[in-house]
């Protein structure tokens, strides 16, 4: 699972109003090189929310980012490489994506986040 | 300008919208407002649409040639340098064609091949040369090159034949010549066929088809595109061909985390073809999105082969017992959360369709494409008994196209095009046809049944004169969309 996904992803339990970001637990994470695309990363900026990707990759120990970014750097090769690294090349492989509201863990394995609700979480008994 | 577009005999309600769809990915429709994205098209005197020879305008050859290089079902893309009835109205034509557009393609320094093809009838070798003899009032200077020539040249015929070709005799006897500005490559087919992939589903999509749902979806580098019901990835596949980001997703964990080992599972169906990885795989049930709230508009394409619940069906969240009412709702006890697994229940088609067209509506970008199977009952006599696709108001429907599966029914192509963005108020009527949905899922289940249709004995389907309306003798030769 790459940042990108975790930037994307939230918990939604039944009567959690506030499910993202998710907290990242990792047991194993690696790093896979990925086609540079400036287009795609110019593209996706504006719907990445920034500081819960800053955070993701702290967790994984890439320190880079910086706090605040508003879409002049695009124009900076340097910022768009660091950009790049944090939302597609950091990989989680195994871990957990913790609920910020209820502390439900939803399990990521072999790269891949279980997202699905249990029976009494959904929303079906609104 | 026009050109002389030829097709491949295939799945040919397809054709002219791969053509339509590239045209737009291709800039033909630069300046055009969004409602008149339309090609001209005509026929060629007494041939009917589904006959391989088609004209078609297109702003530049530039376009047609990119056009036609990245299709699947055009078999060639030709400036037409004459036509005619007969061998003499044919030289007549070409003779006339102004020598401007002739000369640059004849000169000294250049190499050429002429083909000769024919539609519904064999021309033997002989023949062949005999008419390839018979250009020579075409002044060709250049060397002929048979391996890698600078330009190609086709003479192809159709022949006023029977009905038994496939088409209806309605086609006089026809010869084109024209010089090949594209065409698509077929050579990807049998590098991406299914039977040498290694990880596969009972539903993989295959890889023709899959090339012409990613044509549809205007699939490029630099986009995203995206499939809910990923399965074993065969339709992002042609998507990451083409050069798109991929991200897929799917209720069937065993499918998308573990497939059939290390590697047999979708990394390793991208790995086997050298493309990038999906940007993502997760399970997750498209009924209830685990999105974050506010994300919107990140897809470029959305493309899919929904469950429609005949060869399989679809599953949501939610446990069989529960939505029926037979078992009251129930806490998964705390030591057992870890390792709990989920129950699902089916997943209607009517219900699978509004929660993806909610989705796309409000994760496609403007402009965005989405690109789905919808299957549709057939009725006797060809007569189509429900033709109502889906609709959403922020989109627009671009193309259907019909594919025959079997008597009883066919699944029609669906290429959409987001032109309204998304809001509130269509947010919280979705959210109302969900509540709807859940607290009515039994009736659900059954009204939109489309197994039964398609699986119950022919008897039940007998017409008043106690004939089945499947009659195999009745139906018509005309084959026209089975092939």
């Amino acid at each position: 699972m790459r940042l990108l996904t975790h930037n994307m992803l939230s918990s939604n339990i039944k009567g959690v109003s506030n499910g993202f970001p998710l907290r990242l637990e990792v047991e194993k994470f690696i790093e896979k090189e990925v086609e540079f695309n400036a287009d795609f990363l110019r593209n996706m900026f504006p719907k990445i929310e920034w500081k819960a990707l800053v955070d993701a990759a702290k967790t994984l120990g890439y320190a880079d980012l910086p706090e605040e970014a508003d879409p002049s750097l695009l124009d900076s090769d340097d910022f768009l490489k660091k950009y790049h690294h944090a939302l597609l090349e950091l990989h989680v492989e195994e871990g957990v994506l913790i609920c910020p509201e209820t502390g439900r863990k939803f399990p990521v394995n072999k790269g891949v986040p279980n997202m699905l609700l249990h029976e009494d979480e959904g929303f079906w008994r609104l | 300008m026009w050109f002389l577009c030829v097709f491949y005999h295939r799945l040919l309600d397809y054709r002219r919208a791969e053509v339509e769809a590239l045209a737009e990915l291709f800039g033909a429709f630069a300046d055009t407002p969004e409602d008149d994205r339309r090609l001209q098209w005509k026929l060629p005197d007494d041939h009917h649409p589904d006959s391989p020879f088609h004209f078609v305008w297109l702003p530049s050859e530039e376009i047609a040639r990119n056009v036609a290089n990245r299709s699947i079902l055009v078999k060639g893309i030709y400036q037409l340098w004459g036509q005619g009835g007969s061998y003499e109205e044919l030289e007549e034509e070409i003779r006339s064609f102004p020598d401007d557009q002739k000369l640059p393609y004849l000169t000294a320094e250049s190499t050429f091949k002429i083909f000769v093809d024919t539609f519904g009838k064999v021309l033997s070798l002989q023949e062949q040369n005999e008419r390839i003899h018979g250009l020579t009032y075409i002044p060709f200077k250049g060397r002929v090159n048979l391996r890698n020539p600078d330009h190609k040249f086709w003479l192809m015929e159709i022949d006023d034949y029977g009905s038994n070709n496939g088409l209806p005799p309605v086609v006089k006897k026809r010869i084109f010549f024209g010089r090949e500005v594209g065409a698509a490559d077929r050579k990807l087919l049998p590098t991406y066929q299914l039977k040498s992939r290694r990880y596969l589903g009972p539903t993989a999509m295959d890889a023709e088809m899959a090339f012409l749902m990613a044509n549809q979806a205007l699939a490029q580098t630099g986009k995203l595109a995206f499939d809910p019901f990923v399965g074993t990835g065969s339709i992002l596949i042609a998507a990451a061909h083409f050069g798109a980001m991929t991200m897929g997703a799917d209720i069937d964990i065993r499918v998308v985390r573990d497939g059939r080992g290390p590697d047999c599972n979708i990394w390793s169906n991208f790995k086997q073809y050298g493309l990038p990885m999906p940007l993502s795989l997760l399970r997750a049930d498209n009924n209830l999105p685990p999105w974050r709230p506010g994300l919107k508009e990140v897809f470029d394409a959305i493309i899919c082969d929904p469950p429609y619940g005949v060869r399989a069906g679809g599953r949501k969240s939610g446990g069989r017992k529960l939505l029926k009412g037979t078992v009251g709702p129930y806490t998964v006890p705390d030591e057992k959360r870890e390792d709990h697994i989920p129950s699902t229940a089916p997943y209607c088609l009517v219900e699978c369709m509004h929660d993806l067209l909610d989705l796309a509506a409000q994760m496609l970008v403007m402009g965005g494409r989405l690109v789905f199977f919808y299957p549709v009952v057939r009725g006797e006599d060809e007569v189509v008994v429900n033709v109502n696709y889906p609709e959403h108001p922020c989109f627009k429907l671009v193309a259907s196209s019909e594919q025959i599966l079997s008597l009883r029914y066919s699944r029609h192509l669906l290429t959409m095009v987001k032109t309204t963005s998304y809001n509130e108020e269509l947010a919280e009527s979705a959210k109302k046809k969900h509540i709807e949905f859940r607290e009515n899922h039994l009736k659900w289940l059954e009204d939109g049944s489309l197994r039964a249709a398609v699986f119950s004995p022919v008897d039940m389907h007998a017409g008043v004169d106690g004939k089945s309306k499947f009659d195999r003798d009745s139906k018509p030769k005309y084959r026209g969309k089975y092939v």
